[in-house]
């Protein structure tokens, strides 16, 4: 077979899918823009007056749009007069999700390097035992866990989330992952230099690992972000709730409020609307990574 | 005192080194998740009532192990979460393939279709979870929807004995095949493209192309797919906790959301931490067939 043969034959192939690529483009479309329904229903929802909302048939788009629903979740210029306020709800979350991003990265950065690129001994057992943590399922912890803040005094405070939030192991394997894939004369280079291991990792190492570490961040902010287990059990007091459970105490106050209800859930998936907008190209890195072995 | 001058051997320095590059994030390894473990095997022998306080225990043996087989509410969560994984992770896992696969060829406009079918992974479980039960309650699209079919008698969903977890399965694939197809579609394109030239001019029929070449070669990532998969799936809480509160009766009740209600709910410690033990042997368990049978069944 030769080259000309073949690029014949793939030409001649494309215009005859070309039909084909139309449709199945458009059955595609489709499929995605029902599986969005739920999300473009709450958002048409959240912009409605209470009573549109149940009204048959449905309207996707409404009539007029009611920003004012945000406004009473958000109780902008209100007072806390409910055992749930959003705003603070949302400082909570930002919070939370920003500190135990900014550690799992350190941690898991620093903790990737060691598994990567220092030939200390005991590095291959240390490794299995981590591989064996790995599987650990957080339910199972959580017991033990609560009785530990509890005996400490922590249970109510913003510690139960944030200490084991930095300390990822997911993410150590994804930085391992990552710093594997450097050659080894870069960090020689830099030793002969005089640079010793901190210097190397942290001027020579982590710029070169910024994309990895940028995809470790979003998703271990949306992780935090997304936490429904942990803060149900560790945070009582409604001042410290986060958004997940901010959400879950405003649906037991609101009833049968549906539009307050849809303006509430839409803004707790603010930080994905801007992940998916800002770093788009990072979450798909961060989503894919590990996942596809070679 | 005289200079004081450690000396120490290159490799001695190194493993020094090692460690403590480790040592932040081996810490917080052993303090939150390797302790805890093992704590949670002492308490699983123990009657614990948390409301008696910290320490007061007594050892009872295997009785919570044997207990939990003549309790109802541990026998139907175990068989919906045996259920709820059963359907979810092979429909999930075909409807991404088959997904993946058309969107990679013939599709336009790749990444937005993607990121479209992306977005319920990443959201908020509480947050779709309260979306899709107005979905499901008497005004919502599918309600209306199955009415447009025709049905005069559309089942009250959620709050059906029979519908309850059909609902909340279809919710759960709609929430996790965006992160399959995502996974399959960046597989796909590490797929040897000589290999399909070749089948093209043997003239293969696009079936037997996905079946002979497309499914062999993406096995390493459906055998992944499928062990998280079915792990994820041991652990749903959030959406049956929102959704359907464990209920009606105990119709979707899972295992993480009884181990929730008797460990927070009824503060039965003991028995919740040895539930907890069953979860993690279910767990252990699949992951054992993940490192046996890579070899085995991954082929290509």
């Amino acid at each position: 077979m030769n080259q000309k043969t073949l690029t014949a034959a793939m030409k001649q192939k494309l215009g005859r899918d070309y039909r084909w690529r139309l449709f199945f483009t458009a059955v595609m479309v489709l499929i995605a823009l029902t599986m969005t329904v739920p999300i473009a229903w709450m958002l048409s929802a959240s912009m409605k007056q209470a009573m549109d909302v149940t009204r048959l048939p449905i309207k996707w788009i409404p009539e007029y749009f009611y920003p004012d629903n945000y406004v009473e979740v958000w109780n902008i210029g209100g007072k806390a007069r409910h055992d749930y306020h959003f705003g603070l709800a949302y400082f909570n979350s930002i919070k939370i999700a920003v500190i135990c991003m900014v550690g799992a990265v350190l941690t898991s950065s620093m903790t990737g390097y060691a598994f990567a690129k220092i030939k200390f001994r005991g590095r291959e057992a240390v490794f299995l035992f981590y591989l064996a943590t790995m599987m650990i399922p957080s339910q199972i912890t959580i017991i033990p866990k609560f009785v530990m803040f509890d005996a400490l005094g922590m249970i109510g405070t913003h510690r139960t989330l944030i200490l084991p939030g930095i300390f990822t192991i997911t993410g150590t394997f994804l930085m391992r992952q990552c710093f594997t894939q450097i050659p080894d004369e870069i960090r020689e280079s830099a030793k002969v230099d005089g640079a010793g291991e901190f210097r190397i990792w942290a001027s020579v190492m982590v710029p070169m690992a910024k994309s990895s570490m940028a995809s470790l961040a979003i998703m271990v902010f949306l992780w935090t972000w997304n936490d429904y287990l942990n803060p149900l059990v560790f945070l009582p007091n409604w001042k410290l709730q986060t958004i997940p459970l901010a959400l879950t105490s405003f649906i037991e106050e609101a009833g049968t409020q549906y539009h307050l209800m849809m303006a509430a859930a839409a803004s707790a998936l603010i930080p994905m609307f801007v992940v998916f907008i800002a770093g788009q190209k990072y979450l798909i890195k961060g989503i894919t990574s590990g996942a596809v072995k070679g | 005192m005289r200079e004081k001058r450690i000396k120490l051997s290159p490799q001695l320095r190194t493993d020094l080194t090692g460690y403590a590059f480790l040592l932040p994030n081996f810490l917080g390894c052993l303090l939150f998740t390797f302790i805890p473990v093992l704590c949670s095997l002492v308490f699983s022998f123990t009657d614990w009532d948390y409301t008696k306080g910290l320490g007061n225990w007594n050892f009872n043996g295997l009785t919570n192990y044997i207990e939990m087989w003549t309790d109802d509410w541990f026998l139907a969560s175990l068989k919906n979460t045996l259920v709820y994984t059963a359907a979810v992770v092979p429909v999930t896992i075909c409807l991404a393939l088959v997904l993946s696969v058309i969107i990679d060829k013939y599709c336009l406009a790749k990444l937005p279709i993607c990121l479209a079918m992306l977005m319920p992974h990443l959201s908020s479980m509480v947050a779709i979870s309260i979306v899709w039960v107005m979905m499901y309650s008497s005004f919502g699209p599918i309600t209306q929807l199955v009415r447009w079919f025709g049905v005069e008698d559309v089942p009250k969903w959620l709050a059906d004995y029979t519908w309850a977890m059909p609902a909340v399965i279809l919710m759960m694939i709609w929430s996790k095949v965006g992160y399959a197809i995502m996974i399959y579609t960046s597989a796909i394109q590490g797929l040897p493209a000589e290999l399909y030239e070749a089948a093209d001019i043997d003239g293969a029929s696009e079936v037997s192309k996905f079946f002979k070449l497309t499914v062999p070669f993406l096995s390493p990532t459906t055998f992944y797919l499928l062990i998280t998969n079915i792990i994820s799936s041991f652990q749903v809480f959030a959406s049956i906790q929102i959704m359907t509160g464990g209920g009606p009766g105990n119709s979707t009740s899972v295992l993480v959301y009884y181990i929730y209600r008797s460990a927070f709910g009824y503060y039965k410690m003991g028995y919740a931490s040895a539930m907890a033990w069953i979860l993690f042997v279910m767990i252990f368990a699949v992951t054992l067939i993940q490192w046996r049978g890579q070899k085995r069944w991954v082929g290509y």
